[in-house]
């Protein structure tokens, strides 16, 4: 019997095509724009996972959360819901839309659930306004990270406000189609098609992955992946999974979110410029960056990647510190365009205002005026 | 007296047909194994005098000399070995503690042997060191946890193709670090067990590569202070040479609590070594002995190191890192996170293979713990209590080779101490007679006609390039990992598999057995 694997229990190295557009005037563009540049990709994936995510897809129901859920057995349905029941008010739970693709399998049971977290629950800071959407985001955070590791079957692949993220085991026109992603309106879309080099049966692994309003795409094998995981562990991140992406975004999360710096910070502790070049900088930039690299020396990404990292208001590209994975930008208008191939921008947008190839850890940071 | 029953380790073989007379093996012998006999006019070597540090082997100038072991052929016998029986016979005739140099000899595990390392294919291309960057640069002292930023927001564009940082004020302090160029220091080695030319090869390697060598505890010699940017000076439970100059002119300070060789042992320098330039350098009359006690008399429990690191922390200014220098013994996790919670900006712990000048040849082959495993289980216990940050971890104890360093590094330290490979560069063949002072090679001894033997100039060409070759090497097989800085190999055991060790101690050195993946 043929056995297939999960990226749960194993690291599986694949290679990949990212693709990402956004309006940064917040209008909102249909999906098909996102799914035709991930199409033109094909040749960069194997079939065997392909994702979505859209910013801004839910805005009736823009402040709550919005869990989206696979399981694998209809068992563990009850113990999920009965554990979000304690932690969550349940605004809406309905099975994320679907149509039947008939070359589709291992398809998991899907629901989407727009919660807000128990006020009660979160812990008690009195005082500012910001610093409790700080404790209420770590609270989210820790209960997707309890069902994820804890309860076998249920995993939660997205779990941001006015977001989604929809992905799994096909090509990239197998998974919008089945998603309808043609349906939905955001004002940043990303997309992904993976090539792994094993049999991978789980949804899951598939990207965009996301954590709270973050979502990441990916290309990209991480040599540096062990000691960034227990870098993490230090700050009480815990990998469920066995993928760099997911070491990714939880970097991301607490370089960002949690340090509170900026993208292009985030961009240069990813990163870093080496140490030669920073000896022929000016005193202040040359302070700057050996503080950056001392104190985030395990944060470095090495090995070869190109990124695309969104939240609710920015898109960013960003390649490793000697751009071993390709990464292209453009621009039209408001439009930004960032893709693993120039292809996948002009299939989309034949007259762009501007393209260029960002240079190694130079980041193309889009965020809405 | 009867004769003695002592063993002979080694038996000096003359090629007559090669040999010349000219008397240089007996000018040069500090244990008078050849002695040149004006009557008959011959050479006679005596085996029970010779050590086996084959000086004058790489002296002759015929190759007339061949230094062979004694096997001693004694009746098989697999629980009493000839060493047991030959020590018994030693101590029957002297009634004394066996003394010994360097490291523990005995044939533990080498657990380093049993690691391997990892090389990328396809999936992630691996770098060339040649052609490409490939960066070594090691800071040493306590870390932020995060940087702490007051800058104007500026209007970001995003189809610049580069941003220039610029406008950030720094509002995080950053604790006093030592910048190495490659995670390799020279070990504390005191001037008194070494030959003040052998502190000077060091001394200037060390300072021409950009890393740090390290005084031991016996004090920093006037002629080594144009060193003194890159030296760690030591503060030992004898506080040999330490006044106010002394840790001023340092570029970092380390408290010496134990030593890998000797862990719960203190240290004996004998009178007859302390000549004028030891007894100024050390602060002691000339010809006493220089007793170092077994504990510091002032540091009785983990409250008593804190106060003398802050003690040495105030009198710096916190200005220089202040360490602990610890032996690898059971406890070794908590009691290396018990000195991080001190306040030490680095732990060094020093293994069961590391050297010495002179121990209790017991003690050296039996106290304390491999340091592979010292180091899986010190660097995982600091960051499961969250402050593996807020110290640098060194090693020492008997690094052999760049690959037993990069599996170190990639087992979670920051840099690597060298001994015993730093004083082979020097010359040393390992006869383990360190505390006869009678070093034929000038290092291990204060004899004014051994010493000039080894020439400071050559001697810190030789430890430059052993220091370069090892550099060269980790670049090499980092970059066939696909990682161009050191810090991304640091703690990444991801990149280490085991090769036959059972399941305990895969999990202690937190590492996976070959042939499992990711």
């Amino acid at each position: 019997m043929k056995k297939f694997l999960d990226d749960r229990k194993i690291h599986i190295p694949s290679g990949c095509g990212v693709t990402g557009i956004m309006d940064t005037s917040g209008k909102s563009i249909s999906g098909s724009d996102i799914v035709t540049s991930i199409i033109n990709m094909t040749e960069r994936g194997n079939g065997l996972g392909s994702g979505y995510a859209g910013y801004g897809i839910y805005p009736e129901m823009k402040d709550s959360y919005c869990f989206h859920i696979m399981y694998q057995k209809d068992t563990v349905i009850e113990v999920t819901e009965n554990y979000l029941n304690k932690k969550f008010n349940l605004i809406l739970k309905e099975p994320i839309p679907t149509k039947n693709v008939k070359t589709l399998s291992y398809v998991p049971i899907l629901y989407r659930y727009f919660i807000s977290p128990k006020a009660e629950l979160i812990k008690l800071n009195y005082e500012t306004e910001s610093q409790t959407e700080f404790f209420e985001q770590d609270f989210v955070s820790s209960c997707v990270m309890f069902i994820n590791k804890e309860i076998e079957y249920a995993f939660v692949f997205s779990s941001g406000k006015n977001m989604g993220i929809f992905k799994g085991v096909g090509n990239p026109d197998e998974i919008a189609e089945f998603f309808k992603i043609y349906e939905y309106k955001a004002y940043i879309w990303t997309a992904h098609n993976r090539f792994p080099t094993n049999s991978v049966a789980w949804w899951g692994g598939a990207h965009p992955f996301g954590l709270l309003n973050w979502s990441v795409v990916h290309n990209g094998e991480i040599s540096s992946y062990g000691i960034n995981r227990r870098y993490l562990e230090n700050f009480g991140y815990y990998c469920s999974l066995f993928t760099d992406t997911e070491v990714m975004a939880y970097l991301v999360d607490l370089i960002i979110r949690k340090h509170n710096l900026s993208f292009d910070i985030l961009a240069k502790i990813f990163s870093a410029p080496f140490w030669s070049q920073i000896d022929r900088m000016e005193e202040n930039e040359k302070n700057f960056y050996t503080y950056l690299r001392i104190i985030y020396g395990p944060a470095l990404v090495n090995g070869p990647f190109a990124i695309i990292v969104t939240n609710n208001n920015t898109m960013v590209g960003l390649s490793d510190r000697t751009k071993l994975r390709p990464l292209v930008a453009g621009k039209k208008g408001s439009i930004l365009y960032i893709a693993s191939e120039e292809a996948a921008i002009r299939c989309v947008s034949k007259e762009l205002d501007t393209v260029w190839t960002p240079k190694a850890g130079e980041p193309v940071i889009g965020k809405l005026s | 007296m009867s004769k003695s029953k002592f063993r002979t380790d080694f038996k000096i073989v003359r090629d007559m047909e090669k040999c010349i007379k000219c008397q240089a093996c007996a000018r040069v012998c500090s244990n008078d194994a050849h002695v040149y006999d004006n009557e008959s006019n011959s050479i006679i070597s005596y085996n029970d005098k010779c050590v086996g540090c084959h000086f004058c082997e790489d002296l002759c100038p015929t190759g007339a000399l061949t230094i062979k072991r004694n096997i001693p052929e004694i009746k098989f016998n697999s629980h009493w070995d000839s060493y047991s029986v030959y020590n018994i016979i030693k101590q029957a005739e002297t009634g004394g503690v066996l003394l010994t140099g360097m490291g523990n000899d005995k044939p533990f595990k080498e657990y380093f042997d049993h690691i391997v390392l990892n090389a990328s294919q396809v999936t992630n291309p691996s770098i060339d060191p040649l052609r490409e960057p490939m960066e070594l640069k090691t800071f040493i002292g306590k870390k932020p946890d995060k940087i702490e930023l007051k800058y104007e927001p500026y209007k970001l564009e995003y189809n610049k193709p580069e941003l220039k940082i610029i406008n950030y004020k720094i509002s995080t302090k950053m604790p006093p670090q030592l910048v190495l160029e490659t995670p390799i220091m020279f070990s504390a080695m005191s001037y008194g067990s070494i030959s003040l030319n052998a502190q000077k090869s060091l001394a200037k390697a060390a300072t021409e590569f950009g890393t740090m060598w390290n005084t031991g505890e016996g004090g920093l010699h006037e002629d080594l202070k144009p060193y003194s940017k890159n030296v760690i000076v030591q503060v030992a439970s004898g506080r040999f040479g330490v006044d106010i100059d002394y840790l001023e002119s340092a570029a970092a300070v380390e408290i010496k609590i134990g030593q890998g060789a000797k862990p719960g042992i203190g240290g004996h320098l004998p009178g007859e070594k302390v000549d004028t330039e030891v007894s100024k350098t050390r602060f002691i009359p000339i010809g006493s002995d220089a007793i170092s006690p077994a504990p510091h008399h002032d540091i009785y429990s983990i409250e008593d190191l804190k106060q003398l690191i802050y003690a040495l922390k105030e009198a710096t200014r916190y200005q220089k890192p202040v360490g602990v220098k610890i032996a690898a013994v059971h406890n070794i996790a908590p009691i290396a996170t018990g000195a991080v919670r001190a306040g030490a900006d680095f732990v060094v712990i020093d293994g069961m293979r590391g050297g010495t000048g002179a121990a209790p040849t017991v003690i050296r082959d039996n106290v304390g713990i491999p340091i592979e495993l010292a180091i899986a289980v010190v660097d995982q216990r600091l960051r499961d209590e969250g402050i593996r940050q807020q110290a640098s971890l060194i090693a020492a104890g008997g690094f052999r080779s760049s690959a037993d360093i990069i599996k170190a590094i990639a087992l979670g330290v920051d840099a690597v101490y060298i001994g015993t490979s730093a004083l082979i560069s020097l010359g040393c063949h390992l006869c383990q007679k360190c505390y006869t002072g009678k070093c034929n090679w000038g290092i291990a001894t204060q004899d004014p006609y051994l010493t000039k033997r080894l020439n400071p100039e050559i001697g810190a060409k030789r430890a430059y390039n052993l220091l370069r070759a090892w550099s060269l090497e980790i670049k090499e097989m980092l970059g066939g990992m696909g990682i161009n800085a050191i810090e991304s190999l640091r703690g990444n055991r991801e990149q280490l598999r085991g090769v036959g060790l059972s399941e305990l101690e895969l999990k202690l050195l937190g590492i996976k057995h070959a042939g499992e993946a990711w």
